[in-house]
């Protein structure tokens, strides 16, 4: 990674909307484009909600990425909150906690192309995930 | 930022502006059931063109306005949704089930039309 990237604060959902707004604007600098914006942007919204929904604050750190000759978009979603108890719960398609849809974590993972998910009860939940350029 | 509402005959046409937060969609939501019944209105178009992101949350309100209005009396179709957000929808698996879609403002007006006249004639 060439720098820290751009860091969104995220608090409440109207911090949602800035964060897949720069994140689509990083994705057209760095070169993205069409469908694979809205989707970046939908991607960042999905995780965006999560950290509001689950944790309440948190942040979504945007930057380049690469991995040998690959060029892409990393974005990262950082919170405190409680973590996640049953990782492969939470990535079935259809499971929520709350009053979602229970489209967010694996509908984000749809939409990208590398997507990891750190968790620990207590801790707080990262959320990695990369679209590359074709 | 607020979406504004306008009175066309008997249809109200909601026409976002600009990209929606969560609380400009639940503003949308309850403005929509307030008028209809302010305006008597029997259809609504909620037309979403400048839109470049539909995520889970706004489909499921969207879905939500949608049923609330029938309850009110008042058919709900989306229009203008883009086809790049269309595809986005489609791989986060998300539908806009026993909701009205049509292409555009113009094709939005068709359908509500062809609905009141088939509700004309079943006599309701």
């Amino acid at each position: 990674m060439e720098n820290d990237g751009t860091r969104v604060a995220i608090n409440s959902n109207a911090d949602i909307v800035e964060a897949r707004q720069k994140g689509r604007a990083l994705a057209i600098e760095l070169g993205f484009d069409g469908s694979d914006l809205t989707l970046i942007a939908a991607a960042i919204s999905e995780i965006a909600r999560n950290i509001v929904d689950h944790a309440k604050t948190g942040e979504v750190i945007l930057n380049s990425a690469s991995q040998g000759s690959k060029r892409g978009i990393c974005i990262i979603a950082k919170d405190e909150g409680p973590g996640i108890k049953d990782v492969a719960k939470a990535m079935q398609y259809g499971y929520s906690t709350r009053k979602g849809l229970g489209v967010g974590l694996p509908g984000a993972k749809w939409l990208m192309d590398e997507f990891e998910i750190d968790t620990k009860v207590g801790v707080g939940t990262t959320v990695t995930m990369k679209k590359w350029l074709h | 930022m607020h979406v504004p509402v306008l009175k066309q005959g008997g249809y109200l046409i909601a026409s976002v502006q600009s990209v929606l937060s969560d609380a400009d969609l639940l503003q949308l939501r309850d403005d929509l059931a307030e008028r209809v019944g302010q305006f008597r209105s029997r259809g609504v178009i909620i037309d979403v063109t400048v839109l470049d992101v539909i995520d889970s949350f706004a489909t499921r309100t969207l879905r939500a306005v949608a049923h609330m209005l029938k309850l009110r009396g008042a058919e709900t179709v989306i229009v203008g949704i883009q086809p790049d957000v269309a595809f986005a929808m489609v791989q986060l698996g998300l539908t806009l089930e026993g909701v009205g879609t049509a292409l555009d403002l113009e094709e939005g007006l068709a359908y509500l039309n062809r609905l009141s006249k088939k509700n004309v004639k079943h006599g309701k």
